[in-house]
Formats: C-alpha cells, sequence, structure tokens
C-alpha cells in the first residue's frame, strides 16, 4: 500500500506501474485465450470417447432418438447382456484370449529387440551394415505386400487357428521398428558404463541384463506400449489366422456380435468396447511418465 | 607380482597404425605415466592394456603372464574413465561392490570390503546416493573406490582429473599419490599406468614417465632425468614451462655454433659432452637457464628486449634475436628493471642447461656425461 502511494508521487514511476499493469493484464488474456482454445479442441477430440462411455449405459432405442451424451435413464444392460455374448462363450473368454495374444508377444518383443538391437549397436560383425540396411528396409516395406507368403509360410507350418502366427514374428524381432528405435537409443549411450562392467568383470550377458537394460527401460517401455496397444487394437492378424470362435480375441468378438445379431444391438457393442479400452487407457496412464521419457529423448544426460 | 610388460606392441585401427610396435616395462608398484599431446595414443595403449581394444601386434604381459587374450575381467587390473562412467541406476554403494557381486562374494564380505573402500576415500556418507546426485569430485572418488575395491594388480587411470576445476585437481593429485604410497604401505602393491595429457599432473605423480609421440615412445624416464636429459626435441620441447627455446645453427669450429645470426659460443665443458657431430644441429636452451647481463662477455647472446611479463615471484622477458625470440624467466628479486627497457641486452646461458639436438634426428647429442 505504502509502495502505491509514494510511486504516485513521481510521474516516472507512475508510468512504470500503467506500463506493468498493461502488461500483466494482456498476458492474462492471452493465457485465458490460450485454456480455452487448448481446452475446446481438447474436447473436441475427446467427444467421440465420451460419447461413446455415455451411449453404453443407454438402452438401444435411445441411442438413436438422444443425440446428447448423458444417458436419460442409465441401464447396466448393455454390459451385462454384452458380457453374455451370442456366442457359447462370455467375453471374459475373449478378454483371456487377447492377453493371451498380447502379453507373450510384449514379453517376446521386449527381449527378442533388446537383443538384436544391442547386437547391432554395440559389436562389429561381418555384413553388418548390410543386415542392418535390410532390417530398415523392411520398415518400408508396405504390411499388405507380405501377407499372402507369410500366410502360405504359417499354412504350411501348420500354425493356422493357432497363436503361433502372432507370437513367434514378433519373438524372433519382427518388429524392425522397435528394434531401430532402440537402436537409436543405444547409440546416444556412451559405452563406458558397459567398459567398466567389462573391466569389473562382467560377461556380455551379464553387461545387458544388469547395465544395459536398466540404462534402456524408458525406451523398452515404450516398445511394449505401443506392441501392447497395437496388438490390443489388431484385427487384420487374428481375422487371417484364427477361425475358431474359441480363441477370438477382443478385436474379433466386438466385430462377432455386429454379424450375428440382426437387430444390432448397439448398446451392447459399446458397453464392450469401452471395456476392451480400458487396459489400453490403465496402463497407457500408469506408464505415461516414462513413455513420453522413451520417445521423446534419445539417452541420457552424462 | 605384477610387473607389466609391453612387448611390440602394436595397433592399427583399419589402414590407419595408431601404435607404432612399442615396448614398456612398468615394475611392481611403480607409479607409471603416460603422457603426450592429443591423439598420441595414450588411450589406445591404455585401453590394450585393459582389454577393451584387440592388440593387432605384439605381447602384452601382467605379472609375467601373458593376457592378449584374456577378458577385461581376468586381467587382474581395474581402470577409472575419464568422465567416471559409474552406473547411472545404482546407488554408490552397489556401484563400489558390482564387481564382488559379480563374483558371487558373501554378503559379510562385501559388507566389510565396501566399507574399508569408503572410509579410505571418505565416500561413507554418499553411500546411498544415485552417482547423479554427487559432485564432480565426489563422482571421481567413487570411481576410484569402485576401482580400489576390486585390488587390483595393476591401476589404469584413464586422465581421471580432467573433468575437475584446478583447484579439485591439485588436491586430487595429491589424494590418489598418497593412496599409491598408502596401498604400497599396506603390502597390497598397486603398479599404476596413469594416462593424462597434462605436464604437471605427470611430473608430480609419476616414479617415471613414459612421454609418447604419434603412437612412438619417444622417452622413459623418472621426472628429473626427463627435464634435465631430455632424449630429444620433442620431450625437451614437451616438458617443462614455458617451452624450451630452441634455436637452429650449425657448427663453426670446434666449439662455438652459428645460430640466428651470431656466433654462440659453447664452452669447453660444454663441448666435452657432446657425443655424436653433426653438421647441422638445434640449440636448445630452458627460459630458467638463460640470465640477462648488461654487458657482452664471452658466450653470451645479444638480442632486444621486446616484451616484460610480469608473473609475480618471476618475469618473463621476451628478447628476439635476430628472426627469433626467446623467453627468459628470471627470479623478480634479481631482475632490475630500470636498468633493462626496452634495450639491447645479453643472455648468458647456464652450461648445465643448454642441449644441443641433432636438427636432422631430434636426437640431443650432448648427453655424454
Ligand atoms: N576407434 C578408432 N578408429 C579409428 N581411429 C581411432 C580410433 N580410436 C582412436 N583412433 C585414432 O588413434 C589415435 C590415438 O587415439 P587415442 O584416443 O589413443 O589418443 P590419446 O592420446 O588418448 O588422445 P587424447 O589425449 O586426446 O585422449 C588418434 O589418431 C585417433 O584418431
Ligand atoms: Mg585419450
Amino acid at each position: 500500500m505504502t509502495d502505491h502511494i509514494l510511486s504516485q508521487n513521481t510521474p516516472a514511476a507512475r508510468d512504470i506501474d500503467i506500463v506493468r499493469s498493461r502488461e500483466t493484464r494482456s498476458h492474462r488474456f492471452s493465457a485465458a485465450l490460450r485454456y480455452a482454445l487448448l481446452t475446446a479442441v481438447g474436447l473436441l477430440m475427446l467427444y467421440p470417447l465420451i460419447w461413446l462411455i455415455g451411449a453404453s449405459f443407454k438402452t438401444n432405442s435411445e441411442i438413436f432418438s438422444n443425440p446428447g451424451f448423458w444417458p436419460e435413464n442409465p441401464t447396466l444392460d448393455g454390459y451385462i447382456k454384452g458380457w453374455k455374448t451370442s456366442t457359447p462363450y462370455s467375453f471374459g473368454t475373449f478378454f483371456a484370449n487377447t492377453l493371451w495374444i498380447v502379453i507373450p508377444k510384449v514379453i517376446g518383443t521386449a527381449i527378442s529387440c533388446t537383443a538384436v538391437a544391442y547386437g547391432f549397436a554395440r559389436f562389429d560383425f561381418p555384413f553388418k551394415k548390410v543386415l542392418f540396411s535390410a532390417l530398415i528396409a523392411t520398415l518400408l516395406l508396405p504390411n499388405v505386400v507380405t501377407r499372402i507368403p507369410q500366410y502360405l509360410i504359417f499354412r504350411d507350418l501348420g500354425w493356422l487357428d493357432s497363436y503361433l502366427p502372432l507370437w513367434v514374428p514378433s519373438a524372433l524381432a519382427g518388429d524392425a521398428f522397435f528394434v531401430f528405435m532402440l537402436v537409436q537409443f543405444l547409440r546416444a549411450i556412451p559405452r563406458d558404463m558397459e567398459e567398466a562392467a567389462r573391466v569389473d568383470g562382467a560377461t556380455t550377458w551379464q553387461t545387458l541384463i544388469f547395465i544395459v537394460v536398466p540404462l534402456l527401460m524408458p525406451a523398452l517401455i515404450s516398445v511394449c506400449l505401443f506392441q501392447f496397444m497395437w496388438t490390443m487394437n489388431d484385427f487384420l492378424g487374428p481375422l487371417i489366422y484364427i477361425s475358431s470362435v474359441d480363441k477370438y480375441p477382443i478385436s474379433l468378438a466386438l466385430k462377432l456380435s455386429i454379424d450375428t445379431t440382426e437387430a444390432f444391438e448397439w448398446n451392447r457393442v459399446l458397453a464392450m468396447s469401452v471395456l476392451s479400452l480400458a487396459p489400453a487407457l490403465a496402463v497407457f496412464f500408469l506408464a505415461q511418465k516414462y513413455f513420453i521419457d522413451g520417445i521423446s529423448s534419445g539417452g541420457i544426460k552424462g | 607380482m605384477a610387473r607389466l610388460q609391453l612387448r611390440n606392441l602394436e595397433k592399427d585401427y583399419g589402414s590407419f597404425r595408431a601404435v607404432h610396435g612399442i615396448n614398456l616395462d612398468v615394475e611392481d608398484g611403480e607409479f607409471m605415466v603416460l603422457v603426450g599431446p592429443s591423439g598420441c595414443a595414450k588411450s589406445t595403449t591404455l585401453r590394450m592394456i585393459a582389454g577393451l581394444e584387440r592388440v593387432t601386434g605384439g605381447e602384452i604381459r601382467i605379472g609375467g603372464e601373458l593376457v592378449n587374450d584374456k577378458t577385461p575381467g581376468d586381467r587382474g587390473i581395474s581402470m577409472v574413465f575419464q568422465n567416471y562412467a559409474l552406473y547411472p541406476h545404482m546407488k554408490v554403494r552397489k556401484n563400489l561392490s558390482f564387481s564382488m557381486r559379480l563374483k558371487r562374494r558373501p554378503a559379510a564380505e562385501i559388507e566389510q570390503a565396501t566399507s574399508h573402500v569408503s572410509n579410505l576415500l571418505e565416500i561413507d556418507p554418499l553411500l546411498d546416493r544415485l552417482p547423479k546426485q554427487l559432485s564432480g569430485g565426489q563422482a571421481q572418488r567413487v570411481a576410484v573406490g569402485r576401482a580400489l575395491i576390486k585390488k587390483p594388480q595393476v591401476f589404469l587411470f584413464d586422465e581421471p582429473l580432467s573433468n575437475l576445476d584446478a583447484k579439485l585437481r591439485a588436491s586430487m593429485r595429491v589424494r590418489i599419490t598418497d593412496l599409491h604410497k598408502r596401498l604400497k604401505a599396506d603390502g597390497q602393491q598397486a603398479t599404476v599406468i596413469y594416462v593424462t595429457h597434462d605436464q604437471t599432473e605427470a611430473m608430480t605423480m609419476g616414479d617415471r614417465i613414459c612421454v609418447m609421440r604419434e603412437g612412438h615412445i619417444m622417452q622413459v624416464a623418472d621426472p628429473v632425468t626427463l627435464y634435465s636429459r631430455p632424449a630429444n626435441t620433442f620431450v625437451a620441447g614437451f616438458i617443462g614451462s614455458p617451452e624450451m627455446n630452441f634455436l637452429d645453427g650449425t657448427f663453426e669450429g670446434e666449439n662455438s655454433v652459428r645460430a640466428a645470426e651470431q656466433v654462440i659460443v659453447l664452452g669447453d665443458e660444454f663441448t666435452k659432452r657432446i657425443s655424436g657431430r653433426s653438421e647441422h644441429v638445434t640449440l636448445g636452451i630452458r627460459p630458467q637457464h638463460l640470465r640477462i647481463v648488461a654487458a657482452e662477455t664471452p658466450g653470451t647472446i645479444k638480442g632486444k628486449l621486446t616484451h616484460i611479463e610480469f608473473m609475480g615471484h618471476e618475469v618473463y622477458l621476451y628478447v628476439d634475436i635476430g628472426p627469433k625470440r626467446l623467453i627468459a624467466v628470471v627470479p623478480s628479486a634479481s631482475y632490475d628493471r630500470g636498468a633493462l627497457r626496452d634495450d639491447w641486452v645479453w643472455l648468458s646461458p647456464d652450461p648445465k642447461g643448454v642441449h644441443l639436438f641433432d636438427r636432422q634426428s631430434g636426437e640431443n647429442i650432448s648427453l655424454a656425461i
């Protein structure tokens, strides 16, 4: 208060005051504008999801009569009936199937991609350049091109209608993108720590497990998350290779409920969609911190 | 026990030869410093001793045993890296004990060794910190501790102090030499190979110093010999600050050299030291061995005083001799500013500090006595 009175005595100080308050006002205004804009865009992006969740609590008829997202008389009908499905199996079976595909695949990816990336990033061997180029080239190859030859191979191996075609390629570091990501991350990590470990008496594998993997953890978590989400959402893979309904993952099961019922029970489909989203969302939010670390920073600070 | 021998050691990187067949013997318990300008293959040599780099040719023996094909873990060495290379995800305690845990030593033994080492290096308050929570000097001590806990036969240091500030470097220098003496007194003979490009570190720490240049060894000697009897122009120029003055000249008569447009008479006493005789020579005189005299006397060099730098306890005088510039360092006390300003002076070299090098080979030919 005194401050204010004093400062009014001199014209210069008064000018400064005016400029300053004008500045803070314009600051506040621009901040408000920014947040309003961000909120609006954010809501726009999220609206389909919000609507999905709201609609899953509506009755089938309300979905078509009420365009808003808030259900008038909320009901769990969609969830209860949807869980039972129109097949002999409950939705729980499909959840279990999905996890049975996803978890081994994620583990296999993590292990195989780490080993391969470590090899490419840290060792010299004959034809290393050619092999790495080949690996990168597969990134550029459209998936569609390999579908048919792959199908034929797996058919000849007698692996159709099993999860092997989904597991095995990933367990052999078939996802070039992940290998590439880990190689890039490793290249940014100085070798000194690994050399120190070797001087300390660690073998190559011990160095990998005790030193490299912990350093690689942020990138490895992103790899696992990507693989988890992509596999959860994968529709084409299971569609091609899995034919018995009792082995269906969620992605196929959702489609199933659309196919078999004549009058589509949309509320059931939506309710099950919400459930199928839950694991991916939960995992993402739990690991968000590492996830962002892993894709944004190419290494660690020294 | 742990004598280190290098025999015709060579290293090629593709078609580039980094190390040209060097021979070096380091005695048990000796503190050997490898010194040389950047790129002279000090690190390469050290990394070959450590087993981190394959040797192209020659032998490395530790304690008499050929270790060329042994893994770094089996050589009985430990190494301190320039940027510490602490394991960032392990607490200091785990960093220290990593090598012992790999060997599955009993927990009690690990605990005992960790506390012994951390006491020795005064890092016990830091045991539960992560490396990123340490200052440079602390991290350096942990790195030394990690090397120490293995009780190696040979310690390898690769410029361990170059990331520290000048003050800390001085105190770490003392700490490391102290530690070496202490280990020796405890009966744990520790041979040390210490790489640096800093001649102060080399001169103050080494029992002996190995001066390297472009993958060759130029001289191996104790600090005093290196300073007073350099084997060649390279060593003479590398050791000592400010750098030794060099004057190219030719012999004129029995004991005088024509250099920088005047005849410099080398006394009889000096002439006796000359072994080989070459026509074209380089005269080397350390700045500390030049005195300024106000009048011409036999054996002096005439020049024009151009710059004076007052450094506190001594004064640097820059004297132009024809096209060449010499530096003389004189104690502040013996220097009288009024008598000398911007004038012709005579430099009187102390015969004990004068060296004569063959200009072709760079060899010192005045070491006969
Ligand atoms: N991996 C490598 N491939 C090719 N050349 C190399 C490699 N490592 C080192 N060199 C070359 O070998 C020579 C010696 O390198 P080194 O690192 O041993 O030098 P240094 O004496 O340790 O230098 P500094 O004081 O700068 O550390 C240099 O000319 C360097 O360019
Ligand atoms: Mg080096």
